[in-house]
């Protein structure tokens, strides 16, 4: 089976530009050389703390932002060199649902024109095609079609979130792109949402790239889980493989510290000091080191690879240097 | 009907230090009031947390605000009483409530950049409340605030000390608010959602702090959350609340293993829990019912799968149905 999208050595750099002439002093090294590919049909997770550079990865895979370097092939077409027509034609394969249902949504525009619009742009330019259409996609996410004259702000943010998914849907995508879409959302409504995201994978074969701060919803949902760090991947693996023999020591921290139910009240936590440090400048040699129990000698020296440990589990740490 | 007449949790003799009764927050909205907190009861021993869990617009917070006194018009705690050390706050004037804001009691909010003043200095901030409190002279309230920044974990103080809100990350924030709720030796603590908006690893070292400083000065501890987990980890007993009311209060342990409420039942299945892989989440059907709109009887009857005839006629009262257990529900599960 061939990847849907591949991913190489991509680099994100938002340049720090000081003083009258605007002079280039530094660059933020949001998402900074990196490789992943992406099967069809699974759901790749991609967590990581506030910061690490997975929202920026997300939006460069789809070019709202243009990345800085590197090279990214949708179905094995290079999709980076596409421009104007050809772009759009492409990028309806890959569409997005973003964090915040009360902030992506235009405020303006009733639920029927918000559906609308996508396929207005993509040429389905009969009236009564697009209703049909949409009338289908809000069944499917579970709306009744009794809302299409309502403005966002008359829906709670669960029904808000179905809208931004049901407008992801019009196109029939192939990959979507979802950047942290229950994080806004009660706790039932979660429920409600990634029951719905997986009913969706399941009946029009999608290929979720799953962005997440909340690693017990990734493990629920994702087939294979990114761990990003200041802009790198540190660990890349299957679920079953990462939660229960992970190995990047940033990995293991983030595992422990989630909270979990029933577990009892804790005394004691082995948490993970310090903070993420600026990516402007990131720490020499392994950015994790500063944070690191693992560390010796040589961690600040020189960025470990993501190397291959196991079958299908990477890991960027020289704990395992020469393991295979 | 009113959930005052809830039996006293557990025979045994505790410490009560603070003891909420019958309390009710309306806000008088243009279209018309609604109780936000409808007849809240419970007490909280010295050195305990309670953990106050519930979805957005269940009345957590607005329950802690008005503990604080905080609730601005068009709110006002509409009736019920809040005692605290053998005084209802709910009859002090706003100057007593001054000196007991910051003094007796403190609150660590949710978004520390919006509860600090961007305009001064942490170490200012810090200052007024020390001077007001301790009675201190500035150069000891100096000190005193210095020596608060080092117990949360702040490196270099004496530089923190000098900075605006603004310089400090969002997890050092977090710990310069708990300094400075701190910094008076409250009796009582209310944190709300004080971990909410941080990152996983930097909410551990929170958790793990005021877990630290609570037992170190043995303070009381009111927890509000929404994450299970959270409270999983820190509380001794919960209150789950649901449309301004409680439906289910009891140790933190029996509460998650079996809960009696179909509320709190349904909740924690809907949550992905680590390592026990489902195909589906249980979900609840249906959302919160508006506060416009509350149905006669049992708030949660819209959604709850037990619903009968009763519970659309009568609200279930709060009532121990196990030993410390206490529920609002005419039709308990696991019994």
């Amino acid at each position: 089976m061939k990847p849907i999208l591949e991913v190489r050595n991509i680099k994100k750099h938002f340049p720090i530009k000081k003083g009258l002439l605007l002079k280039e002093v530094g660059s933020v090294k949001a998402v900074d050389d990196i490789s992943f590919e992406v099967m069809p049909g699974e759901t790749l997770g991609l967590v990581g703390e506030s910061g690490c550079g997975k929202s920026t990865l997300g939006r460069t895979l789809i070019r709202l932002y243009e990345p800085s370097a590197g090279q990214i092939y949708f179905k094995g077409r290079d999709f980076c060199s596409l421009s104007g027509d050809q772009l759009r034609k492409e990028r309806k394969n890959i569409q997005m649902i973003f964090q915040d249902p009360f902030a992506s949504l235009d405020p303006r525009m009733t639920i029927s024109q918000i559906l609308g619009e996508p396929l207005k742009v993509h040429g389905v330019e009969s009236p009564s095609e697009r209703k049909k259409k949409i009338e289908e996609i809000m069944t499917i996410v579970g709306l009744k079609s009794s809302y299409l004259n309502r403005y966002p702000h008359e829906f709670s943010g669960g029904q808000r979130q179905r809208i931004s998914i049901a407008r992801a849907m019009m196109l029939n995508p192939e990959l979507v792109i979802a950047d942290e879409p229950v994080s806004a959302l009660d706790v039932s409504i979660q429920a409600q949402i990634l029951n719905l995201l997986k009913d969706l994978q399941k009946e029009f074969n999608l290929t979720y790239l799953f962005i997440s701060h909340d690693l017990s919803v990734v493990e629920h949902l994702c087939d294979r889980i990114a761990v990003m760090y200041l802009g790198k991947i540190v660990e890349l693996a299957p679920r079953d493989k990462l939660f229960s023999n992970p190995k990047h020591p940033y990995t293991k921290a983030l595992i422990e510290a989630i909270p979990r139910v029933g577990q009892g009240k804790k005394k004691m936590r082995q948490s993970l000091g310090g903070e993420v440090p600026s990516p402007i400048n990131p720490p020499s040699g392994c950015h994790f080191h500063p944070r690191c129990p693992k560390k010796f000698e040589g961690c600040d020296k020189i960025y470990p690879v993501l190397q291959e440990v196991s079958q299908q589990h990477y890991v960027a740490c020289d704990l395992y240097k020469g393991e295979q | 009907m009113s959930q005052t007449e809830t039996k006293n949790q557990s025979g045994t003799n505790r410490d009560i230090v603070v003891s909420v009764r019958n309390l009710e927050t309306t806000f008088h909205t243009k279209v018309g009031p609604i109780k936000a907190v409808n007849g809240v009861s419970y007490d909280i021993a010295r050195g305990e947390t309670l953990g106050i869990v519930g979805e957005s617009g269940c009345g957590k917070s607005v329950t802690s605000y008005s503990l604080m006194q905080l609730i601005e018009h068009p709110g006002e705690i509409s009736g019920g009483e809040v005692i605290l050390g053998g005084q209802d706050l709910l009859k002090l004037s706003e100057n007593e409530m001054q000196e007991m804001r910051g003094g007796k009691m403190a609150m660590i909010f949710q978004e520390p950049m919006t509860a600090l003043n961007p305009v001064l200095t942490v170490g200012y901030q810090m200052n007024e409340q020390i001077i007001k409190h301790m009675k201190v002279d500035e150069k000891e309230a100096r000190e005193r605030a210095i020596e608060m920044l080092k117990l949360v974990g702040i490196p270099s103080p004496e530089q923190r000390y000098e900075n605006y809100p603004h310089q400090l990350s969002g997890g050092m924030r977090q710990r310069a608010m708990i300094a400075m709720a701190l910094s008076c030796n409250p009796e009582f603590l209310i944190a709300d959602e004080p971990t909410t908006a941080l990152d996983v690893t930097i909410q551990a070292q929170i958790l793990e702090l005021i877990q630290s400083l609570q037992e170190r000065f043995n303070m009381t501890v009111q927890f509000i959350t929404h994450d299970l987990g959270v409270i999983s980890e820190i509380a001794d007993r919960v209150m789950v609340m649901y449309a301004g009311t409680t439906c289910e209060m009891a140790e933190t342990q029996k509460l998650l293993t079996s809960p009696l409420h179909p509320y709190t039942a349904a909740l924690i299945r809907s949550i992905p829990k680590f390592g026990s892989r489902v195909e589906k989440l249980e979900t609840i059907e249906g959302s919160v019912p508006s506060l416009f709109e509350l149905p006669k009887g049992c708030p949660f009857q819209n959604r709850c799968p037990n619903v009968s005839d009763k519970c659309k006629e009568s609200k279930p009262p709060l009532e121990e149905k196990r030993p410390g257990h206490q529920v609002a529900c005419f039709h308990p599960v696991n019994l």
